[in-house]
């Protein structure tokens, strides 16, 4: 066996390989999270200008997601999930991966700044460097607390929402950040225990790898703690309400329950039934975070009629 | 096999081709939009240019 690849670009890469450089999967949820970070402000955006901010928050983390993946080329053809990207298998070039992303962040930052605000674009170029630079280029293949720090990036789009809105930032975006960057650990951690053989193949340092599953059963655990106190704490903000507090209560119960059974299980028990409470821990996961942002949005929706109960503003 | 001038490669690359155009269309369509709202929210279109401009200043106390 060879451990060389051979990339053949041969291939007339299309324009559905290049929109894959996107991360279309992701750019779902960075629209989703970004217009709830605008839709709960408490200042009115324009439909048109709300649309096109959105629009260009999305390019810009898809012009991230394009640098990752020429970045990552040599990690992703090694791990099963990432093989049949467009680089790795060999769809676009890796020089035209980076191209793309350079003009696309380029694009996506200046558009935001016409648009929007200069403070908001300003953050959209931070978290693009965050993701393409701290992250891809630095943490990720250095520190198990890769995906600890790197989560930031995936957490700015809501804050980049609330400043086109408000131009600034505030204790209830802090707080959504928060919220989505205590999440991942504890997402990522799931996956990585079931996913254990692909980044440990491809030499990705994470914590499963290097300090062994234990570690990562009881660090899933204290995040989820965390987690659970920020998300409730989020209720008592002005972006709070009745409908967001019950979802965070149910969702926080069975989250912590979740995490609770995984840091009690044993490899041997895993492994035995095919990480099965790993896997519904992992999509419960996305459930929690969707149904957290999706709360928000209710809120804001009801705020304005009288029959509507109002939470004590604390934070 | 017949010799045909159009080959399945000139099929993909019309449809990346339209699609790209669309892509470029909305863009133009999106920035038009951008700027009717702008101008209609009354944002001036007047900027710095290399030389005192009284209309840009902002409006001080005694300068109303």
């Amino acid at each position: 066996m060879s451990d060389v690849t051979v990339n053949d670009y041969g291939h007339d890469a299309q324009f559905d390989d290049y929109f894959a450089l996107l991360k279309p999967r992701v750019m779902s949820l960075v629209v989703f999270t970004a217009a709830v970070g605008l839709l709960v402000a408490p200042v009115g955006v324009n439909p048109v200008i709300g649309f096109a901010s959105i629009l260009f928050i999305a390019l810009g983390a898809g012009a991230s997601g394009a640098l990752n993946m020429w970045w990552d080329a040599d990690i992703d053809a090694v791990m099963k999930r990432t093989v049949k990207r467009p680089v790795p298998d060999g769809r676009v070039t890796p020089k035209n991966a980076m191209i793309l992303g350079l003009w696309l962040s380029v694009l996506a930052v200046g558009m935001l700044a016409l648009t929007a605000n200069f403070f908001a674009a300003g953050l959209l170029a931070f978290t693009i460097f965050f993701y393409a630079v701290v992250y891809t280029m630095f943490l990720k293949r250095s520190t198990p607390q890769n995906i600890v720090i790197g989560g930031a990036a995936g957490a700015f789009p809501p804050m980049v929402g609330w400043a086109v809105a408000t131009g600034g930032v505030s204790v209830e975006s802090v707080m959504m950040f928060a919220l989505i960057f205590v999440w991942t650990p504890p997402h990522f951690w799931a996956l990585s225990l079931f996913m254990n053989d692909d980044y440990s193949k491809a030499g990705v340092p994470m914590l499963t790898v290097t300090h062994g599953t234990r570690v990562t059963r009881n660090n899933i655990l204290g995040y989820t703690v965390l987690l659970a106190l920020v998300a409730i704490g989020t209720a008592f903000t002005s972006i709070g309400g009745p409908v967001y507090l019950a979802v965070a209560l149910v969702l926080n119960g069975m989250f912590l329950r979740g995490a609770f059974a995984l840091w009690r299980r044993q490899d041997a028990a895993a492994e035995a039934d095919k990480y099965a409470a790993e896997r519904k821990f992992f999509r419960l996961s996305l459930v929690y975070l969707f149904a957290h942002f999706a709360a928000l949005l209710v809120d804001a929706a009801l705020r304005g009629f009288a029959f509507m109960p109002q939470l004590p503003v604390i934070f | 096999m017949a010799i045909g001038s159009e080959h399945p490669l000139h099929g993909r690359r019309k449809r990346s081709n339209l699609m790209l155009g669309a892509v470029l269309g909305g863009f133009v369509a999106l920035v038009f939009a951008i700027t009717i709202v702008k101008m209609a929210n009354g944002v001036s279109m007047e900027a710095f240019d290399h030389t005192v401009r009284y209309s840009i200043e902002p409006k001080t106390e005694a300068g109303q």
